[in-house]
């Protein structure tokens, strides 16, 4: 949260409880403000909450301890089929949400350690090949566990997931207050919110201990942190498994929000865009992975949404399919990030430590 | 005189190139222990094999009366063996604070839950590793530059970092390797006497080094290396005179050192 705060522009720095209400009443009245331009925004803002958690996840893995994962939408998948598997027609299973959802964080850890031990020796563009494939693997499996028995239904996916149930509360459906209605859309909103600030809590605890600043280490020298005596092994797949937690965890929200789940949702280009969250918004902060994540969220849509009218103003019909053209301006967008800001919108230090809960500070030698 | 660290007969090679060849030597507690030789004469392997970075090919350590494990660096630290590098390596995003509390890493304890619940074990461990840090920071003489990211520190201070760093995983021996090496005069006489300081605080060095003046001036007993092999091992005053020695650094032929 300090990060977040401190990366609001102009007041952050000023005036810091200030920007903490500014970015918490902004938070809780973004669906309000995303309804005046229609209900498909809410949406658009749930979603964005999801990438959000996997960008915070992923920001772990490759961020803190600096292990480059192509496959990290592989850990989505794991959540997202667990909660189908478990509470769907498909088996006929209806455990509730709270049962799931930890099963769901434990399958995604386990697979995060399958993948972790035979990379454990693997760097740079070696494990981005090898996480590439594991990826892709996850979703193969995912694509053909129809046949001979059928486990996941194959390309079609599974239907009719069921909602998310807090307690009895049904998520999905209008809540009524009296004459005051709230929409599902809003109530998924909240969830996912609720989700996301607790994310980031934990992963701001992770930082600054003993374990973040042993990942830190590790990404900046292996050797010298061998030499200090961070045991490698643990530490990687600790970061593998509990990064791939955070994957599962928003896998299974994905899951019951969607009703529905299939492998085309999690092919190669989504780890890549989770990827490009991470690195657009600065990797190695929770700050950047929040904001870029947000961004990259919602700019797809933006454009989606004013490319029509614009080509209608300019040309008098569409020339390109805005879906080509979302693809087209992503990556420009990408391209001139790369070059005017290499470091992410928010290249924030990262703290690992808290020094000034010094009891006191010593004057320097002469 | 109670031994410390004795090393039994390590041998290493690569390849075809023996590194070392059967090097035998005995560190007493509370001293400073040179290690001496000409360039590729095995320091560093010694040093790399000592530490568990590389795996000997013969021998054994002996550490506080039992044998170390070979190849594994932080079973090795956990013993009470730090060292630092010939060529510094510091974590570079990280502050100097953070550094030394990142050395800090084997001696504390929380855990993966401690840490996500906050316990106050994991609060009180967090503040101890602060402040332990800042007085190994200061005990080094840059706690002013605590929060200053490490690869923005001047040379000499990422060489204090990395000292004040491997002091912090408590170690009954440091091993430093070449710690004085580009460093001018100043910083050289500063260096000797944290050393000195590090070794009346009851810490053991092992010192490899090429300043011959500091390894004469410094340690109590000296080893010299030559291709692979120990030819000497004394007080320095015995060591400077060895004609083994002298031939070593400078070739047959010469009686005298200036």
């Amino acid at each position: 949260m300090n990060e977040l705060v401190a990366a609001v522009p102009w007041l952050g720095r000023r005036n810091p409880m200030a920007a903490r209400w500014l970015i918490i009443v902004l938070a809780l009245a973004a669906p309000l403000i995303a309804m005046m331009f229609g209900r498909s925004w809410v949406r658009v803002l749930d979603f964005a909450l999801l990438y959000m958690m996997l960008a915070l996840g992923l920001n772990v893995v490759v961020g803190f301890a600096g292990l480059l994962d192509l496959g990290y939408i592989a850990f989505y998948a794991v959540g997202a089929y667990t909660f189908a598997f478990l509470a769907s027609p498909h088996f006929g299973v209806h455990w509730p949400f709270w049962a799931v959802l930890p099963l769901g964080a434990a399958f995604a850890a386990l697979a995060g350690i399958a993948l972790g031990f035979p990379v454990l020796r693997l760097r740079g563009d070696y494990l981005a090949i090898v996480t590439l494939g594991f990826g892709e693997i996850i979703r193969i499996f995912m694509n053909n566990l129809n046949y001979p028995i059928n486990i996941t239904n194959g390309p079609q996916g599974i239907n009719m997931i069921d909602p998310i149930v807090l307690f009895g509360w049904d998520l999905s459906r209008t809540l009524k207050i009296g004459d005051f209605t709230i929409n599902s859309l809003y109530l998924y909103y909240y969830f996912f919110l609720l989700c996301v600030a607790g994310s980031i809590l934990l992963i701001q605890r992770l930082q600054i201990s003993r374990i973040g600043r042993a990942w830190a280490a590790m990404r900046d020298d292996e050797l010298a942190a061998k030499a200090i005596g961070i045991n490698i092994r643990n530490m990687k797949l600790l970061a593998f498994s509990l990064g791939a937690t955070f994957g599962g965890v928003a896998g299974c929200l994905f899951g019951a929000f969607q009703g529905f789940v299939s492998p085309e949702s999690f092919s190669l280009m989504e780890s890549i865009a989770v990827l490009t969250m991470v690195v657009f918004g600065g990797m190695g902060n929770i700050a950047g992975a929040v904001v870029g994540a947000l961004v990259l969220a919602l700019l797809p849509e933006v454009l989606r949404d004013i490319a029509v009218p614009i080509q209608q103003m300019l040309f008098d019909r569409v020339l390109l399919d805005p879906e080509v053209l979302r693809m087209l301006l992503l990556s420009l967008a990408m391209i001139l990030m790369m070059l005017l800001r290499p470091v992410g919108l928010i290249p924030a230090k990262a703290r690992y430590a808290h020094p000034e809960h010094l009891p006191r500070k010593k004057e320097a030698r002469p | 005189m109670i031994t410390l660290l004795e090393a039994r007969g390590i041998g290493k090679r690569f390849g075809g190139l023996t590194a070392l060849d059967d090097v035998s030597l005995t560190i007493n507690k509370g001293e400073v222990y040179g290690l001496i030789g000409p360039n590729g004469a095995g320091k560093t392997t010694l040093f790399n094999v000592l530490t568990g970075a590389y795996m000997p090919d013969g021998g054994e350590f002996v550490f506080n009366g039992s044998q170390l494990p070979t190849g594994k660096p932080h079973k090795v630290v956990g013993r009470g063996i730090a060292r630092t590098f010939q060529n510094i390596r510091l974590f570079r995003e990280l502050t100097a604070l953070e550094n030394v509390m990142a050395g800090h890493h084997i001696r504390t304890r929380a855990g993966i839950w401690g840490i996500l619940t906050q316990s106050r074990f994991t609060r009180e461990e967090e503040r101890l590793t602060t402040e332990r840090a800042y007085e190994l920071l200061d005990y080094v003489g840059i706690a002013h530059l605590a929060e200053a990211v490490s690869k923005n520190l001047s040379y000499g201070d990422q060489r204090r970092l990395e000292i004040a760093r491997a002091l912090a995983t408590e170690p009954h021996l440091l091993a430093l390797d070449e710690p004085a090496a580009g460093m001018n005069a100043t910083e050289t006489a500063q260096l000797r006497r944290l050393i000195d300081q590090i070794r009346h605080d009851g810490v053991t060095v092992l010192l490899i080094e090429h300043d011959v003046k500091l390894v004469m001036g410094l340690c109590d007993r000296v080893a010299v290396l030559d291709f692979g092999r120990k030819i000497a091992e004394d007080v320095p005053s015995v060591v400077q005179r060895d004609p083994k020695v002298i031939e070593a650094y400078l070739g047959g032929g010469h009686k005298h050192v200036a």
